[in-house]
């Protein structure tokens, strides 16, 4: 069958993007960022705590790390909660030893089923971020309102019960929205989103309800992605995380403000072979001058603040 | 359309085979050794796309947001990057470039034009395939790129690599009609050739796959210094045999790949080192394609590919 004719029109071909959610700019002409003390680079350090329930289906997609072996896999379902029980509390030492306060993207359940978990993040001094209800549940436009709505709300009463905290920002599992996943949030008190990887800094989203800033989140060296997607080597991983700090630390001399994100997974990180490497990148970062690390709400507020 | 299905063939008969070692030389102007040549992918995928039974542009339900998201980084960030170290080395681009983000991004195309760079066709979106169109609907692509290129930066196109690299069996003969000089689409060969089409005298430019880094990155997985280090011994090969006859170096980027933070300083530094050289033709796909006409290399190459296949030789 031919392609019907209305496969070339172009309805959003125009100036800008083919959406509303932003407008677009070049991050290299906006108005410098100015950070607390005049730091250079605001680290954002965000571990990720997931539970990949046993049963979570594959349609529409399954989020990355998702169970893969027949029912019941054995293999990846507890392989995944390994860093629940273990990994988690290695990185949490191991930020305490470096005296650092960050944020944790937390599946909703975990607060539920793994209370003790959150208190030792809590306890730490870090921030709660909500990374939806657990990696079965993905957000995607096949969704109703409704049910998205329902996801989302719960999500938050568990962390904000369990946390006593505000809980404003979001990380969808497998960073996987919906059309509407932005209007939801807003209208949930999420005040930031991690799910967009098109930018080194924050900037403003519309939504039907009030703005949303997406704060930027370092995809390719997610320690996940480069050990279980590209498959390389931890000392691969720590040379490409040493490598976009310097350019982002050299850029800050002309240019303002930047964000240097870390993206880490309590079950990847938080392998014992694994953990000395994360030191190592860390050690790196610290040792420059000029490098505020905050939990990523305090680095929005401080962008708001700026702008 | 009944009229445009055919067969599948085997083969679409758009090269005769012409073994290295028969080959007339290549003289470049200047008597350069190697034409080096980059070519920034500045690509606009669609938000929401509409489906092409042949091909889904994204592998999650519409809207994909990270992958969206992903490629946008290149508009809004990479290619800032990219642009700052191809102008240390002295490169100009050759951008294959989605015509529609002359609507989108004329920021960019003003950034590229101002540079003296050249604008060949990469399609309206990356997003939209030419699989299942009839011919006359690929002609209207055609006709939208020349004529967007045209409107936006006075060029003339001369240059074409498919859409997501989606081709149909008449591709080459409508591009070659329409007046492209040379296709980005093959990659049998180091040296440009002459295409057989029904008219015109389309010549397939080298580009490349290998040296390509959405290959290198997204399905290589190799790492941004390894990248650096390919890119030099790809350069260094060519580089010698540049001296028997001139050779042909193409990098193909994406400003959402290369120009992030973690990747960009081992780029910078292969091409600094390849520039570095003498007897190096910093050039364009459009000068590469004029060169080969002007010097004769056109004629040469047809006329050795009927000597051997009067001698036997197959195509």
């Amino acid at each position: 069958m031919p392609m019907p004719d209305d496969y070339l029109d172009y309805p959003h071909r125009r100036y800008g993007m083919d959406h509303d959610r932003y407008d677009w700019s070049d991050m290299f002409k906006r108005k410098p960022i100015s950070w607390p003390n005049g730091a250079r680079i605001a680290l954002s350090i965000v571990t990720h705590v997931q539970y990949f329930p046993l049963d979570m289906p594959s349609k529409p997609f399954k989020a990355p790390g998702a169970l893969s072996m027949p029912y019941p896999d054995f293999r990846y379902y507890t392989n995944r909660d390994y860093g629940n029980r273990v990994g988690v509390f290695r990185v949490l030492r191991l930020l305490g030893e470096l005296g650092l306060k960050t944020s944790f993207a937390i599946n909703g359940i975990i607060a539920e089923r793994y209370p003790a978990l959150l208190r030792a993040v809590v306890e730490g001094g870090h921030e709660v971020v909500a990374h939806g209800l657990d990696m079965g549940k993905v957000h995607h436009s096949g969704l109703t309102e409704d049910e998205e709505n329902a996801i989302v709300a719960e999500a938050l009463r568990l962390l904000r019960d369990a946390s006593g905290q505000s809980v404003s920002g979001w990380l969808s599992p497998g960073r996987a929205q919906g059309f509407n996943t932005p209007e939801i949030l807003a209208r949930n008190g999420v005040a930031y989103g991690l799910d967009w990887a098109n930018d080194d800094l924050p900037y403003d989203m519309r939504t039907q309800n009030g703005p949303l800033v997406a704060m930027p989140m370092a995809y390719e060296t997610d320690d996940r992605v480069v050990a279980d997607e590209y498959f390389q080597s931890e000392p691969q991983w720590v040379q490409q995380v040493k490598d976009r700090f310097d350019v982002l630390y050299r850029e800050s001399a002309d240019h303002g403000g930047r964000v240097m994100s870390l993206p880490l997974h309590s079950w990847v990180s938080g392998m014992p072979y694994r953990i000395e490497y994360l030191r190592e990148v860390l050690d790196y970062i610290l040792s420059h001058d000029g490098v505020w690390t905050a939990p990523t709400s305090e680095i929005c507020a401080a962008f708001r603040a700026s702008s | 359309m009944s009229a445009d299905a055919k067969p599948m063939q085997s083969d679409l008969g758009l090269y005769d085979y012409l073994p290295w070692t028969e080959r007339p030389k290549i003289t470049w102007p200047g008597d350069k050794k190697i034409a080096v040549w980059i070519a920034p992918n500045i690509e606009f995928y669609e938000y929401n796309p509409p489906n092409n039974p042949t091909r889904t542009p994204w592998a999650r339900p519409n809207p994909d947001v990270l992958q969206y998201s992903h490629r946008d980084y290149g508009n809004r960030v990479g290619w800032q990057r990219m642009m700052a170290a191809m102008d240390r080395a002295g490169f100009r681009g050759s951008v294959s470039l989605n015509v529609a983000l002359c609507d989108h991004h004329p920021e960019i195309i003003k950034a590229c034009a101002d540079r003296g760079w050249e604008f060949f066709s990469h399609g309206i979106y990356n997003t939209r395939y030419v699989y299942n169109m009839t011919i006359e609907q690929e002609r209207e692509i055609i006709r939208d790129a020349f004529d967007t290129v045209r409107k936006h930066t006075g060029q003339e196109l001369a240059g074409w690599l498919s859409p997501a690299l989606s081709n149909n069996f008449w591709t080459m003969d409508i591009l070659s009609e329409a007046g492209i000089q040379y296709t980005c689409d093959m990659f049998h060969d180091d040296q440009p050739m002459p295409v057989k089409v029904k008219s015109g005298k389309l010549i397939s430019m080298p580009y490349s796959l290998e040296m390509n880094d959405v290959i290198v990155y997204n399905t290589q997985k190799v790492t941004p210094r390894h990248y650096g280090e390919i890119i030099k011994r790809q350069f260094d090969q060519l580089y010698k045999e540049g001296a028997d006859s001139g050779t042909v170096m193409c990098i193909p980027l994406h400003p959402y790949l290369v120009g992030q933070p973690h990747r960009i300083d081992a780029f910078a530094e292969a091409i600094e080192y390849i520039a570095g050289h003498e007897g190096v033709w910093q050039t364009t796909g459009r000068e590469i394609a004029q060169a080969y006409h002007a010097s004769g290399a056109y004629d040469a190459f047809n006329a050795a590919m009927a000597t051997h296949n009067a001698q036997g030789g197959s195509r």
